[in-house]
């Protein structure tokens, strides 16, 4: 029952052959055999997650499932707020933080009948690419233990990859869905910003971040963003408009819609086994039916700047609550400023002070103008580029990352990590959809990802895209080496 | 206290007034004053990781609504905006407030000061979230711990900055109160200095009289209280003065008011300033007005007191005085001029001063006029006066007798027809009737007779009270008035 896709679950359990209760103790068990070594969980919920699991089975025997997620086993990023279930974020500042409410997406998620496994480690406060940055421990990828998951979503990619989570959801602010997915050979989902609430997720950079979903193949992925999109009247930057069936649109194929392939995402430097089996998908598409044009997105090179001025800005903002006084850490002091110094001194990592630095210096009076305003202004013009762009073709295609995933320990310079997102963050800065669906692997077995990249609020359209190329290959049968 | 002759004083305020909304401006907290501490608070107004702020609709009204009684220009859109600081009673350390881009711009308050009108400009009102509540065991200095009480935190604020065109202490306490009765007017805010539902900072500075550029201004704050903006105020100005004349200059600085001991002290200064970090709220869209909204509220606009006031004494010929205390409340007015447009087929032109009159005199004696609300619920409805009144004009009453029944209405809360009627208290208006009662009262004082033979006149005024009296007060006295002088006449002749 482990490493079958939800939507082969729901069949069973409707069939009588498999009971939610079965499938979540089988994933239980996996997770205390397994997680030892990968680490993609910082909280199990064991007796919860059987409860719901027995509800599950309750309603599957009546004839009555709430959906095709009514007992799925599924991981949570932990920055997705549970009421009563400790939220860390992936710091020791929220180490002991227990929302007492649950977040929109969680919500839906138990409405729909899921079965919440556990929250699962991230870069701290979602800022990293490897899950290394974690303020607990770092999470290993499941095709190999000596590199890293990717990140800041590591920890759920990594869950589902190893068969440790059916499904998963986690939060992408510059690619931190995508480029986990491809590192870790798993569909990852980045919605369009304003599809999924926001309400109750950690914030990051409250103008780039949008949840979405992990999944074992694009149907899955269907199934658990319909479940979790729509309008929700507690975030105002949530778009009232309606949420179409995504999973009944997947079989329509891709004959007559027109890629385009943009000459910016293919670089000097990039792994050439990437490039290759990319450039081998879009073949795969074209002899599916679609047309591929080239397209230009000159700003891309500006993306990432802009990217890094924005995110660190918005993030010291965001992150100036956490000090002593309400919940989580407190170091004393003699004094309320020795107290909230001591605290965010000893409950940060190393990089979200590097970014709190950065966003406050970027925010500050006499520097406004030259850094959050310019950065505004590039925001603008990658905006316009890639309406100019899906004015001409319906999907993007590209690369998800220019390489596969790396060692731990081996991006030791802040940069050279931040240069792992070019390829994403221009989704996040325009704020349109995308999707990475697997597409092969590296001489070296490492998982690549295809990026595929749609109008706003046409994530039909790319699941769409995503599907008939899944369908056309046989990617997703190949699973990590572990027991 | 002014200031020396040869300084002039720039002062403008910034007010900040809570607004009378039932949720809070991000989150559906009720807004309840007094509360147990932290009972009226929710992950979102305790800023807990993963809110998310919506802006609520009644609080950008009213303040709509106050923009619009101030003449205020609503911008077609506005934005949120994130200002940083860390204070522990701010959970988030970092408050929702408006920028670059107010709610209102540009707008007018006319203020009365010895006697003469003076307009001062409003340069913006814009809307942000209140903060919470710090409560130290003991004094701040001696506290071994501090809490923090978030009931307030997310209240609505209304912030409304004054341009520096007020010219002395008289004249900020002046448009302090003028301001505050716009806004308890308007019923956007309750005005309760005490209970910090309006809130005063002034921004005050000298510069040599004649002269065009301004002086470094001082903020203070603290000012919560008309007597304590005017004191305040009084002592910096002094302050000041006393700096410039002896050369020193003035520090750019933030001072706090200590009204106990009546001085300002220094908070800190311009290098210490905060660098608020403002940035557009990135978890709100920018709003837009339609507007047809504005329209709607602009049509939907109590005239202003002090319009009214004007109104009264052009339109109905009032004395100022009368004006002056029949609008000092909404409901006041409202009720003067709701007894005026009853019917009252037979008053005459002089019947706005005759119903003036009964309000200020019979209805004030009862009611408090500045209570909205009793007022507004009075026992005697404006319909009720106005019978009341038609009875005096028709004779049915005397005007003595009308008095009695004023009271008895405002205790049994029935009409006056229902009264007089009752207890049989209509006024004897049949000449045949009336004439024998006077022919019979003038039978029984000879003597009476016999001075007013003599020339003696008062004698008449004493056969006058004795017809009253033995009509129960009854008698339409100007019809006995009438009758004793056409039968006196007879017998004098």
């Amino acid at each position: 029952m482990i490493h079958q896709p939800i939507h082969t679950l729901a069949d069973a359990y409707r069939r009588g052959d498999l009971t939610p209760t079965a499938v979540a103790e089988a994933y239980l068990a996996r997770i205390d055999a397994l997680d030892r070594r990968v680490r993609a969980y910082l909280t199990i919920v064991r007796e919860q997650a059987l409860a719901a699991a027995r509800e599950s089975e309750r309603r599957w025997r009546a004839g009555t499932p709430r959906g095709p997620l009514d007992g799925a086993p599924i991981a949570l990023k932990d920055v997705l707020c549970t009421r009563g279930v400790r939220t860390t974020a992936g710091s020791k500042i929220l180490d002991t933080f227990v929302p007492p409410y649950d977040a929109t997406v969680v919500e839906r998620l138990r409405a729909a009948g899921a079965v919440i496994l556990g929250k699962t480690n991230l870069d701290e406060f979602a800022m990293g690419s490897s899950t290394e940055h974690s303020g607990f421990h770092p999470t290993r990828n499941p095709w190999d233990l000596t590199r890293v998951p990717g990140g800041s979503s590591g920890g759920s990619a990594a869950a589902v990859a190893a068969g440790m989570a059916a499904g998963g959801f986690g939060t992408d602010t510059g690619g931190s869905i995508r480029q986990p997915a491809a590192f870790c050979g798993v569909v990852g989902m980045k919605p369009t910003y304003g599809r999924v609430s926001r309400y109750g997720v950690v914030a990051l950079a409250s103008s780039l971040d949008q949840v979405g979903p992990f999944a074992q193949d694009v149907t899955d992925a269907a199934h658990l963003l319909g479940a979790v999109a729509g309008h929700d009247r507690r975030d105002a930057t949530s778009i009232p408009a309606p949420v179409p069936d995504y999973a009944a649109e997947l079989a329509k194929g891709v004959a007559g819609l027109t890629l385009g392939l943009p000459d910016e995402y293919f670089i000097d430097g990039m792994d050439p086994d990437v490039e290759r089996a990319v450039r081998a998908a879009i073949e795969v598409l074209k002899g599916l039916g679609a047309r591929v044009e080239s397209v230009s997105l000159p700003t891309t090179r500006h993306a990432l700047a802009a990217y890094y001025v924005i995110l660190p800005a918005e993030a010291s903002s965001n992150l100036a609550r956490y000090d002593g006084v309400k919940f989580g850490l407190r170091v004393s002091a003699h004094d309320l400023v020795g107290m909230e110094s001591r605290t965010r001194a000893a409950g940060f990592g190393a990089e979200v002070k590097r970014r709190i630095m950065l966003g406050t210096y970027a925010l500050s009076a006499g520097y406004y103008d030259a850094y959050y305003g310019k950065a505004q202004s590039v925001r603008t013009l990658v905006r316009r580029e890639f309406a100019a762009a899906f004015a001409r073709v319906d999907l993007i295609v590209a690369p998800t990352t220019p390489n596969v995933a790396f060692k731990l320990g081996e991006k030791e310079d802040p940069l050279s990590m931040y240069l792992n997102d070019v390829f994403t963050i221009p989704g996040n800065l325009s704020g349109i959809t995308g999707v990475s669906v697997p597409c092969g692997f590296s001489v070296s077995g490492l998982p690549i990802g295809l990026q595929i990249l749609g109008r706003p609020l046409d994530e039909a359209r790319v699941l769409r895209a995503a599907y008939a190329y899944e369908q056309a290959t046989s990617w997703r049968g190949r699973r990590p080496d572990l027991p | 206290m002014s200031a020396p002759a040869h300084y002039e004083v720039v002062i403008g305020l910034e007010v900040h007034a809570q607004l009378l909304t039932r949720s809070k401006m991000f989150c559906g907290c009720p807004t309840t004053f007094g509360a147990a501490p932290n009972s009226q608070t929710c992950p979102v107004c305790q800023g807990m990781p993963g809110v998310l702020p919506v802006v609520n609709k009644k609080a950008i009204e009213l303040a709509m609504r106050t923009a619009l009684a101030f003449g205020c220009r609503v911008n077609p859109a506005c934005r949120f905006a994130r200002k940083h600081y860390y204070y522990p009673d701010m959970p988030k350390n970092y408050q929702i407030s408006q920028y670059e881009e107010p709610l209102a711009e540009e707008g007018r308050l006319e203020i009365d000061i010895d006697g003469a009108s003076r307009t001062i400009g409003i340069q913006r009102l814009h809307l942000e979230e209140d903060v919470g509540k710090l409560v130290h065991e003991g004094t701040l200095e001696t506290a071994q711990a501090s809490l923090v009480d978030f009931n307030r935190s997310g209240v609505p604020l209304m912030e409304t900055v004054s341009k520096p065109d007020l010219r002395s202490p008289e004249e900020a306490a002046a448009y302090l109160k003028a301001f505050r009765a716009v806004l308890v007017f308007l019923g956007v805010c309750d005005g309760n200095m005490e209970e910090g539902s309006l809130r005063c900072d002034a921004n005050v500075s000298l510069r040599p009289r004649g002269s065009t550029t301004l002086g470094t201004k001082v903020e203070i704050k603290n000012l919560n209280s008309f007597r304590n903006v005017q004191r305040a105020l009084e002592f910096e100005v002094k302050r000041q003065a006393q700096a410039l004349d002896a050369g020193e200059g003035i520090r750019q600085e933030t001072r706090l008011w200590e009204a106990d001991r009546g001085y300002t002290r220094s908070m800190r200064s311009k290098e210490y300033a905060h660098d608020y970090r403002y940035f557009p709220e990135p978890d709100l869209v920018p709003l837009r007005i339609d507007s047809r909204w504005v329209d709607e509220i602009q049509a939907a606009l109590p005239e202003l007191p002090r319009a009214r006031r004007q109104r009264f004494v052009a339109q109905y010929g009032l004395p100022g005085y009368d004006a002056d205390v029949l609008t000092q409340s909404r409901a006041l007015g409202d009720y003067y001029e709701a007894v005026l447009r009853e019917p009252a087929p037979s008053a005459g032109a002089d019947r706005p001063k005759i119903v003036s009159n009964w309000v200020m005199s019979e209805l004030l004696r009862v009611l408090p006029g500045d209570d909205e609300r009793a007022i507004a619920t009075s026992p005697i409805p404006p319909r009720h006066l106005a019978g009341l009144l038609r009875l005096i004009d028709d004779g049915t009453i005397s005007g003595k007798i009308a008095k009695d029944v004023f009271q008895k209405m405002f205790d049994s809360r029935e009409d006056a027809a229902t009264i007089v009627g009752r207890e049989g208290l209509t006024q004897v208006a049949d000449e045949t009737a009336l004439g024998a009662i006077v022919d019979s009262v003038m039978a029984a004082n000879p003597k009476a007779i016999d001075d007013f033979k003599r020339g003696k006149t008062v004698a008449k005024k004493s056969l006058f009270g004795q017809v009253m009296k033995a009509t129960g007060g009854k008698a339409n006295p100007t019809l006995v008035d009438r009758l004793l002088e056409d039968k006196l006449a007879k017998i004098q002749r």
